[in-house]
């Protein structure tokens, strides 16, 4: 041991580190630079993802209308020719009373068209079921089309040359005449809720993606839940540990990760294919999101069986309940928050899931809400994905809106489900 | 070193290397060490001893700044090495700890080569000009270690795959790389076999010929083994100082006493 | 009438399970030692009951349609349907059905409308069939488990059984579904290269898959060589790694190590959010705002960007793995033994060289598989693709040109287009089929790892 005494003791030790502490500093600061530069940057992301959204979407969620003193007038709308009659016509001849001088037919169109498509069949809708009206007149309040929607709030620039614009400098001085008369307003957009899918983007609504997306994601729950809570208790309680048991947990792992594209080929080649279902229904959605989500549902609820601890089986068995009896009665009761918990966020993937639905064909144009799951119709996602690709500019801030609406009901699950862990999660 | 009774140890006194007074910690609200004054020598042992949750380990960790990397704990009082206080701002923890290397209660080593763990310490600090110097201070420390012999043929298979005792002395080797002046250790030996432990411990008495060591042990007949000074701690009072011999055979305070004849703890 | 026959059973295990457990009871009070609780011999009625009859069910439904469809053809006054092809035979039954449902387009056959009246009495049999037969079955089942209570029965014992059995099946669905993937895709891809050769498919520099509408258009063929799709794949998942890897990881460093208590309790459910934003959000993302930005970007330095820029999908796609890679690297990093920090710390290390020099290395093969995943994921992601990056196929690594990606053509080759019977259609399962393959592949590789790198720790 002599020789290691006589080594020469480095006194200069303190003094070489001290020599790089100033250079080691400046890493350690550099890298907590990047990493503060990193997370900021998905701050950011996210800040611009959601701000985007809420600067294009806001303006969706009110609608221009326009109120005018309707002459139902009987020589146009004979009560005898209901449901038909002059309708557009009458509603034209209203919006012509505000605008003095209006006398060409060609002028007459075009003033028209400040009117919704949709107006003429509020007139009808509501004589119909009133037939006395007809000779009266009638105040109704009734969306403004498109062009003059955008126009109303701002996003048509006045400056731009004529020939480039949609609304022509005579419709701008009939809609200011308008607005000046007070006949515009702008109230809350209840149609966006109220209506299904229209080609009009001021009378398009989500109340046919929402129900097909509230029946896609029943059918998936009914499907996924007991399938997924019966897997995960044979696999975490009773399964044997041998090749099968390891085989079904190495698939439910990859079946977490397959793509869901390839999801929705093979509901589209199996369930519409080989079964004949019916092609854009909720049922068939949620029968291929269930595929889906089954797998989170056993992963999260084997995890929450798990976390209940031995013991408790242990005195269970030890007063002589068999093993069915002590997961069904003991450790499934305890487990439930967590499983519940893992459910919400499955569902809440599935909600937002939209590859397989449309490969299964609920991107279709449908104007009605489902009233079963077997009816053809959209989901909350497809319908974002068939507005973002209509050109009509009134489209654009209806999907951001669209889109607002679907964030909302995630966060809402997610805080549900968060709610949950933190109410009942008991830690042993 | 075993015929040396404990009476007879001769109390040479040397230089007082770190002194601590008036040292309290806090967890949050909780005082885990109360107005603790110790005064640790250079060229010896100094044993920490006391009951489970003491406060030994706490007040060991105080020495190197260890305690800094929990966000809840905060140090109050005043501690010095070679007099100059390790608190103080202008001090840096990263050059206070290439001064007082620390060993674990269980053996550490990184997943990394016997080399490349030994010659760690060296490398961050920019204390080798070259492979060669590396290569020197490596072998000097697993020699310092009592290691060298064993491993200097697999200097490349990883640490992780030595034995327990192999382990830990590794861990040593690697603390003293650094050439520490002070060497703390806590429970050094309480992961080790009976074997492992008896090589560690002369290990311990070899290194105080170069170096301060501090070591908290829950084992009394260790700190009787191997220290010099031993330090009781009860309820995170330092209830006695002194003489490891002193401390065994006469102790001053009741409650040492109580606690070497077995009655707390 | 599905509803009425489900009706029916449930209402029927109800009542035998009542049945058994009165019949259970009344022994129990004359006085014998029961084996099993009566509400086991309640329970093993229901079950009895219901299990097969439910199976039985489904099967009927799954058959009728089929079934019914042969007879109505079967019945077609012979020599109508001599040299008829298939697609025509579906023709003529869909109108027969759409009479059948009360829907009437011109002036159709006396033996199409023959055909109808005959479909709709099929249909009527059929359900009251189903009924009866729910009837029968479910009731002789549940007097089955009448006859059997007694003091001996072990009611318990096959309540158990019955439900083990039923979770095993639960257990094997997820076989099924790995299996149906695999046979459907096997299937139709199969098809496909019965029609267009696998070398060409594998090997082809070309992807066009226009099938003329006429068979006298010119370029009567289609090009169907997977190529130039991978490469764009590629390309866009490059792009996204390019952002999501370096931002990922050193969020997740961040996170784990440097990131003060309360900014990590704020920033880790921020990222959850980023995690949950479906794809179609991600995928407007970029039209709305990313693309534009990329090319006024692109514009003011003068360069020539296309509108369907890869950057512009592969940057959102990276944006979407920002969290799921920064999650994985601080799993991967916390999973790092505190013994291991401590001796870092202790020898003097600071804590940035704690973590590139310790504990990063040894979390690299957790942070590996994390990434594995993460690109298995880019490759079969599709709803960003499908909005943000284009539709032709072209052989380039510029990612400020427009390429395809392998789930884009999947999603444009079937949307709104079902028949099994072009090489279009099937082209979209050959490609899925790919997929399925490489994303199978990395996917089991990247588990194995993220496994072993646990159980190491554990």
């Amino acid at each position: 041991m002599t020789d290691i005494a006589a080594g020469p003791r480095r006194l200069s030790s303190t003094e070489t580190v001290r020599a790089g502490l100033g250079r080691r500093k400046r890493h350690q600061i550099m890298l907590q630079g990047l990493g503060l530069a990193a997370i900021s940057f998905a701050f950011l992301m996210l800040a611009t993802l959601v701000g985007s959204l809420v600067m294009t979407g806001h303006k969706a969620f009110t609608q221009t209308h326009i109120t005018l003193d309707v002459y139902v007038d009987p020589a146009e709308i004979p009560a005898a020719g209901l449901p038909r009659g002059g309708f557009r016509d009458v509603m034209t001849a209203a919006l012509a009373e505000r605008i003095p001088g209006v006398e060409s037919r060609a002028e007459l169109r075009a003033l028209g068209a400040i009117l919704s498509n949709g107006a003429q069949f509020m007139l009808r809708d509501r004589i119909v079921a009133d037939p006395s009206l007809i000779g009266q007149t009638i105040t109704m309040r009734v969306p403004v089309s498109d062009p003059y929607d955008q126009l109303k709030k701002g996003l048509i620039d006045r400056e731009t040359p004529e020939a480039f614009r949609r609304v022509k400098d005579q419709e701008i001085a009939w809609f200011d005449t308008l607005m000046a008369q007070g006949a515009i307003t702008e109230p809350f957009n209840w149609a966006l809720f109220r209506n299904a899918d229209s080609r009009f983007p001021e009378l398009a609504g989500l109340k046919g993606a929402l129900i097909g997306s509230a029946w896609a994601l029943l059918v998936c729950f009914l499907i996924s839940f007991p399938l997924g809570i019966g897997a995960a208790i044979y696999l975490e309680e009773f399964a044997p540990k041998n090749r099968v048991s390891d085989l079904i947990e190495v698939n439910i792992n990859n079946l977490a990760a397959v793509p869901s594209v390839v999801f929705g080929l093979l509901a589209l080649a199996v369930f519409l294919g080989w079964f004949g279902m019916q092609r854009s229904a909720p049922f068939v959605g949620g029968l291929t999101l269930a595929l889906m989500t089954m797998p989170t549902i056993i992963i999260a609820t084997r995890a929450a069986l798990k976390a209940v601890p031995p013991s408790i089986r242990e005195a269970a068995l030890g007063v002589g309940a068999s093993r069915h009896q002590v997961v069904f009665g003991h450790v499934l009761p305890l487990a439930m928050p967590g499983i519940l918990t893992g459910t919400i966020i499955g569902l809440a993937q599935a909600l937002g899931e939209t590859a397989p639905l449309l490969l299964i064909g609920m991107n279709a144009f449908i104007t009605s809400a489902p009233s079963t799951p077997f009816d053809s119709a959209t989901a909350l996602p497809t319908q974002i994905f068939i507005w973002a690709d209509s050109p009509e500019r009134g489209f654009v801030s209806r999907t951001s809106a669209a889109i607002l609406v679907l964030l909302t009901f995630l966060v809402v699950m997610n805080a549900l489900a968060i709610f949950l862990r933190n109410r009942f999660e008991r830690k042993w | 070193m075993y015929d040396n009774p404990l009476t007879k140890r001769t109390a040479v006194t040397h230089e007082v290397k770190i002194s601590a007074r008036g040292v309290n910690v806090f967890y949050g609200e909780n005082r885990a060490i109360k107005d603790v004054d110790v005064d640790i020598e250079d060229k010896t042992v100094t044993a920490f001893i006391g009951p489970s949750g003491c406060g030994k380990s706490t007040f060991l960790r105080c020495l190197n700044r260890m305690n800094d990397t929990i966000d809840i704990c905060s140090v109050k009082g005043l501690i010095t090495l070679d007099g100059e206080d390790i608190y103080a701002p202008s001090i840096d923890p990263v050059q206070l700890r290439a001064k007082v290397g620390m060993v674990f209660q269980k053996p550490n080593p990184f997943p990394k080569s016997i080399y490349d763990n030994v010659g760690y310490g060296p490398k961050i600090h920019g204390m080798a000009q070259s492979r060669a110097d590396l290569d020197e201070i490596v072998e000097r420390a697993l020699r310092r270690a009592a290691l060298w012999e064993e491993v200097k043929d697999r200097l490349s298979s990883p640490g992780t795959g030595l034995s327990g005792g192999q382990q830990q002395r590794l861990c040593i080797a690697r603390a003293v790389a650094t050439e520490p002046e002070v060497l703390l250790m806590d429970e050094p030996c309480s992961a080790l076999d009976p074997i492992a432990t008896a090589q560690v411990e002369e290990l311990i008495d070899e290194l105080r010929e170069q170096y301060s060591v501090v070591i908290v042990t829950h084992s009394m007949q260790q700190a009787a083994r191997v220290s010099q000074k031993t330090a009781f701690f009860h309820l995170g009072h330092l209830v006695e100082f002194g003489e490891t011999g002193q401390i065994f055979t006469n102790p001053h305070d009741p409650r040492t006493e109580s606690y070497i004849t077995g009655r707390i703890g | 009438m599905t509803s009425l026959a489900f009706s029916l059973l449930f209402a029927l295990a109800i009542a035998g399970y009542v049945w058994n457990l009165m019949a259970a009871r009344s022994i129990r009070q004359s006085g014998a030692r029961m084996h099993s609780l009566s509400g086991f011999h309640g329970m093993y009625s229901f079950l009895l009951a219901v299990v097969p009859v439910m199976v039985l069910i489904l099967v009927w439904q799954v058959l009728k349609g089929p079934v019914i469809d042969r007879m109505v053809l079967g019945g077609l006054p012979p020599g109508t349907l001599d040299g008829v092809n298939a697609g025509a035979v579906q023709l003529i039954l869909s109108e027969i059905k759409s009479l059948a449902g009360g829907r009437t387009f011109g002036t159709p056959e006396d033996w199409k409308i023959e055909a109808a009246e005959r479909l709709v009495g099929l249909r009527q049999t059929a359900a009251y069939s189903l009924v009866g037969l729910v009837a029968v079955v479910a009731g002789g089942l549940v007097l089955f488990a009448r006859l059997r209570v007694g003091a001996e029965f072990r009611a318990r014992h096959r309540v158990e059984r019955i439900v083990s059995g039923l979770m095993i099946f639960c257990a094997s669905v997820a076989i099924f579904v790995t299996l149906g993937i695999a046979g459907s895709l096997m299937f139709e891809t199969y098809r496909f290269f019965e029609r267009v050769p696998l070398t060409e498919f594998l090997f082809g520099l070309n992807w066009e898959p226009q099938i003329p509408l006429r068979e006298d258009q010119i370029a009567a063929e289609g090009a169907f060589g997977w190529i130039p799709v991978f490469l764009g794949t590629i390309v866009i998942t490059v792009v996204a790694l390019f952002i999501a890897i370096p931002v990922g990881l050193l969020s997740g460093i961040y996170l784990n190590e440097f990131a003060p208590r309360r900014m990590r309790a704020v920033a880790k459910p921020i990222l959850e959010i980023l995690a949950g934003v479906p794809t179609v959000v991600y995928g407007f993302f970029a039209i709305l705002t990313v693309a534009p930005a990329i090319r006024s970007a692109g514009a003011a330095l003068g360069i020539d960007i296309a509108p369907n820029t890869a950057l512009a999908a592969g940057s959102v796609m990276g944006i979407m793995l920002i969290p799921f890679i920064s999650s994985f690297a601080d799993d991967a990093l916390s999973a790092v033994p505190q013994a291991l920090r401590d001796g870092a710390l202790g020898l003097g290390a600071t804590r940035a060289e704690m973590m590139t020099t310790v504990l990063f290395p040894a979390a690299i093969p957790g942070i590996v598989g994390g990434i594995l995943l993460a690109v298995s994921r880019a490759i079969g992601e599709t709803m960003i693709v499908v909005m943000a990056a284009g539709l032709i196929a072209k052989m380039t690594i510029n990612p400020l040109d427009s390429v395809t990606t392998v789930t884009v053509q999947i999603v444009t080759l079937l949307i709104g287009d079902t028949s099994f019977d072009n090489p279009k259609t099937l082209a979209a399962f050959a490609l899925g089929m790919m997929l399925f393959l490489v994303t199978l592949v990395i996917n089991v590789f990247a588990l194995r790892i993220v496994r072993k790198y646990r159980e190491a720790y554990d």
